[in-house]
């Protein structure tokens, strides 16, 4: 294996900086999955039948606290790769900690919404635009839950096995995954809620 | 027995009994066959845990020559059907099955692993590198592609088979009108395929970009692999609109979702625009590995170097990016205004010009050439002409207001199987015999070669163009009978008769296979062709790491530069090669998608969960496992070189 030390340590082999760009792509197969959903979404968004309709089910205040844990462990996942980066691991761990815990209360947040709707009669079954509506939304949150167990495995791994070129490049991956569905959840944000509510 | 009805057949007959028993028998046979020659641990280390590219690249040709005999069986039946007026050899619902699996069979569960097998076995050694850039992966996406294959293929002996034609349009596909499992199963097993799939993009993508021989610059690299990354790339994101739709349609099916109902807003044109949107495409990831097959092949025997390559590459991006914007061709009559159906038309009349660039490039390599009519060549100067005639035809579905006659007859079956048999098909059995010897170390008998093309190719004809005149005459396509006063009864015999002949020519095909495995000669060189490009630069058989030494690229032609003009393709010596550790992970991965892919058709949520978990688990152990793969020696790779080279000149 060469080793380039000139590199950041999740680029250091051929082999990490391979699983970077492989990750880009699939980036971008993401972003054409949740493209059709968003384009599935403003299809059926008006197509309510006897449901309720966007603006009368939205409620603004789980769905900020939502935002905000959601970009803050965003920005705490970029500490994280800061501290990484200047191979600090505790710091790193303690980073990817409060992430991680902020991700665990988005989802609590989430759950609790999804609650809430199926209490107003908006359910899977009730009409195209709730189907639509709790698939996206249940798309991302699906995302986030297999990034928490996924971001776990990798602070247990950082813990057990220091900061190597593995688990440096694993948690650098991790990140952009992470960020990756802060910006989701930014159009999610604007264009589901926002717009619904307006 | 409540719990066992559910996989009865809800429509049986004697066939498909016939075929349950066949296949538990082969079944029985070949587990008694592999116990017998104590071949299980050979079974499972060299090929079930395989992360070779070459290895498997040769599953999935395996798999594509099954299937092509699978789904060769469907039409066959389907032909024979329609040969005489009111022919009772298959009901309605019979025939309305069999359509649909052939269609799904053909396209996804063959021409898709045919063309995985070339990206796999071919793009490494094209670009000299020594495996793909995620081999571990590769390994699941092919797993991934078989369990869906099996998966489907089991739909018509347990619980009953598909049956709302391969682009399973809603509302047909819903539960109201079709109540069987058999929707299920194309929602779940396509899906499990289509994953692999995407993944196999991501891979080759990574592979292409980054792991090219030192010297090849983007613009040196063979057509074929430019049409693999191109392929793969379109792959990347076209899949995902397919994964979204199918996800949909199984909520539909199995959650009781409205989207694609009638009902509570529900959106049945919804499901037709994302198929096609990821149909359409999916046309062209089939067509243009087929073109670089063909780019390679027509200029290693009209011994020219291929003209015009950078109007090649430029027409395949062209082609492309057109293909994600004319996908309302498919349902010009189905309600959408004459605004949108103007620009779908031309947006598809479009794309006959890359294509026809294509054709003149192709047309001018072998201008002034030393043409050499080889197999794979003669099944070459058969696919431009014929080929021509499915683009035509293409374009004059393309208009929208003549398309209100075409549609849904058979002029449209006899259209797509004109680009289809001629243009994939025929590259698929070109690139077969050309790259036979690099595969298995001999040639395939030119003689019963070239009788295969030409009988498939008069049966092709035979087939196919009376079709288009019983379809400008008004038969519609996927109905099961006709009636004597129609007047459709000769055109459909004929068509009949060439369905056979067609059968002929694969029976031909496998006899050459038989043929020439006990009687061609051994004795070839790594280079029978008298090729241009690196597949041809390493041994035969190709040695696990590929390559001894890493070549170094100058031109487009490498190979035949180190032929003819004196370049240097290996320099330096022979260093210690890192290679990647076979894994049973993504077998059994394949496996657990199996069981949940299996459960979620009957719904049994219990087994779904299990499955659920098992994938979970592989996903989770993949994490914490420490794999840094292994080296080999200079040694052993100086054994292999000296043992490889003696066997040959
Ligand atoms: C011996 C060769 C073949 C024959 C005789 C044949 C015959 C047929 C027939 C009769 C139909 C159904 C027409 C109807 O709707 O009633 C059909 C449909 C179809 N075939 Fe083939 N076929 C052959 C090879 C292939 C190959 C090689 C492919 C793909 C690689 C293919 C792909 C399809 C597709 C996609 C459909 C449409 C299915 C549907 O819309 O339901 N066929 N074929
Ligand atoms: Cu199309």
């Amino acid at each position: 294996m060469k080793v380039d030390n000139s590199l950041p340590l999740e680029y250091s082999t051929e082999e990490n900086s391979l699983k970077i760009l492989g990750f880009w792509i699939f980036l971008g197969a993401e972003i054409m999955l949740f493209a059709t959903l968003f384009a599935s979404y403003f299809t059926l968004v008006n197509r309510t039948g006897n449901g309720p309709t966007g603006a009368e089910i939205f409620e603004i205040t789980p769905v900020l606290i939502e935002t905000i844990l959601l970009l803050t462990s965003s920005f705490t996942i970029g500490l994280g790769i800061h501290a990484m980066r200047i191979g600090n691991k505790k710091a790193t761990m303690a980073f990817f900690f409060i992430t991680l815990l902020l991700g665990a209360g988005f989802l609590g947040f989430e759950i609790f919404e999804f609650v809430h709707y199926v209490h107003v009669g908006a359910t899977l079954q009730t009409s195209a635009f709730t189907a639509i509506l709790l698939t996206t939304l249940g798309t991302h949150g699906l995302h986030v839950t297999f990034g928490f167990f996924w971001g776990l495995f990798i602070l247990l791994q950082i813990k057990k096995r220091g900061l190597t070129r593995e688990t440096a490049n694993k948690s650098f991956i991790f990140s952009l995954y992470w960020h990756f569905l802060d910006v989701v959840w930014i159009f999610i944000f604007s264009f589901i809620y926002l717009k619904g509510m307006m | 027995m409540d719990f066992f009805e559910r996989f009865a057949v809800p429509h049986p007959s004697f066939l498909i009994y016939a075929s349950m028993v066949g296949i538990g028998l082969t079944m029985i046979a070949i587990v008694i066959g592999i116990t017998y020659f104590k071949k299980w641990g050979y079974l499972w280390s060299e090929w079930l845990t395989t992360v070779d590219h070459k290895r498997i690249g040769i599953m999935y040709l395996l798999s594509a020559l099954l299937m092509l005999f699978r789904g060769g069986v469907d039409a066959i039946m389907m032909r024979s059907q329609l040969a005489l007026p009111d022919n009772t050899l298959l009901d309605s619902q019979h025939y309305n099955e069999i359509f649909t699996t052939h269609g799904v069979v053909m396209i996804l569960f063959m021409a898709m692993p045919f063309i995985m097998f070339f990206f796999n076995f071919i793009v490494p050694l094209q670009i000299g590198a020594r495996d793909v850039a995620f081999p571990r992966l590769n390994a699941i996406s092919f797993w991934l592609f078989f369990m869906g294959m099996g998966l489907f293929n089991l739909s018509f002996i347990i619980g009953g088979s598909p049956d709302a034609g391969w682009t399973s349009y809603f509302p047909l596909a819903g539960n109201e009108f079709s109540s069987s499992v058999g929707t299920n199963y194309y929602m779940i097993a396509i899906q499990i395929a289509g994953i692999g799939t995407l993944l196999t993009g991501i891979n080759f993508m990574t592979t292409i970009l980054k792991m090219r021989a030192p010297g090849m610059t983007l613009m040196k690299m063979p057509m074929f692999t430019w049409s693999a990354f191109i392929a793969n790339v379109i792959i990347v994101f076209a899949f995902p609109v397919l994964t979204v739709a199918l996800a949909m349609g199984t909520m539909d099916r199995l959650f009781g979702t409205n989207f694609f109902t009638t009902v509570n807003g529900g959106m049945d044109m919804l499901w037709a625009n994302l198929f096609w949107v990821w149909g359409h495409p999916e046309v062209y990831i089939l067509i243009l590995p087929a073109f670089g097959l063909y780019s390679e092949i027509i200029s290693t025997f009209a011994k020219r170097n291929l003209y015009g390559y950078k109007s090649m590459v430029a027409s395949m991006v062209l082609i492309s990016l057109l293909s994600f914007f004319v996908w309302a061709h498919h349902f010009f009559t189905m309600g959408q205004g004459a605004l949108t159906n103007s620009i779908f038309s031309i947006t598809t009349m479009a794309i006959a010009v890359p294509t026809g660039v294509k054709i003149f490039n192709w047309l001018f390599t072998l201008w002034k050439g030393k043409i050499e009519f080889t197999t794979p060549m003669l099944y070459s100067m058969l696919f431009i002409p014929l080929f021509t005639l499915g683009g035509v035809t293409g374009v004059m579905l393309a208009m929208s207001a003549a398309d209100y006659q075409y549609h849904n007859t058979m002029f449209l079956v006899a259209h797509f199987h004109n680009v289809i048999i001629p243009g994939v098909v025929y590259a698929m059995l070109a690139g077969l015999t050309y790259y036979w010897p690099k595969l298995f170390g001999f040639m395939l008998n030119e003689k019963l070669g070239k009788w295969t093309a030409w009988v498939l190719s008069i049966g092709f004809v035979l087939a196919f163009i009376p079709m288009y005149i019983t379809g400008l005459d008004g038969q519609a396509r996927r109905m099961y009978t006709y009636s004597e006063s129609t007047g459709f009864g000769l055109l459909n015999m004929v068509s009949f008769v060439g369905a056979a002949i067609m059968a002929v020519g694969f029976v031909l095909l496998v006899y050459n296979i038989y043929y020439s495995t006990r009687y061609a000669s051994r004795d070839i060189s790594n280079d029978p062709w008298d090729a241009r490009s690196l597949e041809w630069a390493t041994h035969t058989p190709v040695p696990e790491y590929n390559f001894a030494i890493t070549p170094q690229v100058n031109t487009t032609q490498p190979f035949w530069d180190s032929k003819k003009n004196g370049h240097q393709l290996f320099k330096g010596k022979i260093e210690k090669i890192h290679m990647p550790n076979n894994s049973g992970l993504p077998f059994i991965m394949g496996c657990f998608f199996f069981v949940f892919g299996f459960a979620m058709v009957f719904s049994m949520w219990p087994l779904v969960i299990i499955g659920l978990i098992g994938i979970l688990a592989c996903l989770a152990y993949r994490s914490f496992e420490k794999d840094h793969g292994r080296y080999i020696s200079v040694e052993e790779i100086e054994e292999t070189e000296t043992k490889l080279r003696g066997a040959k000149q």
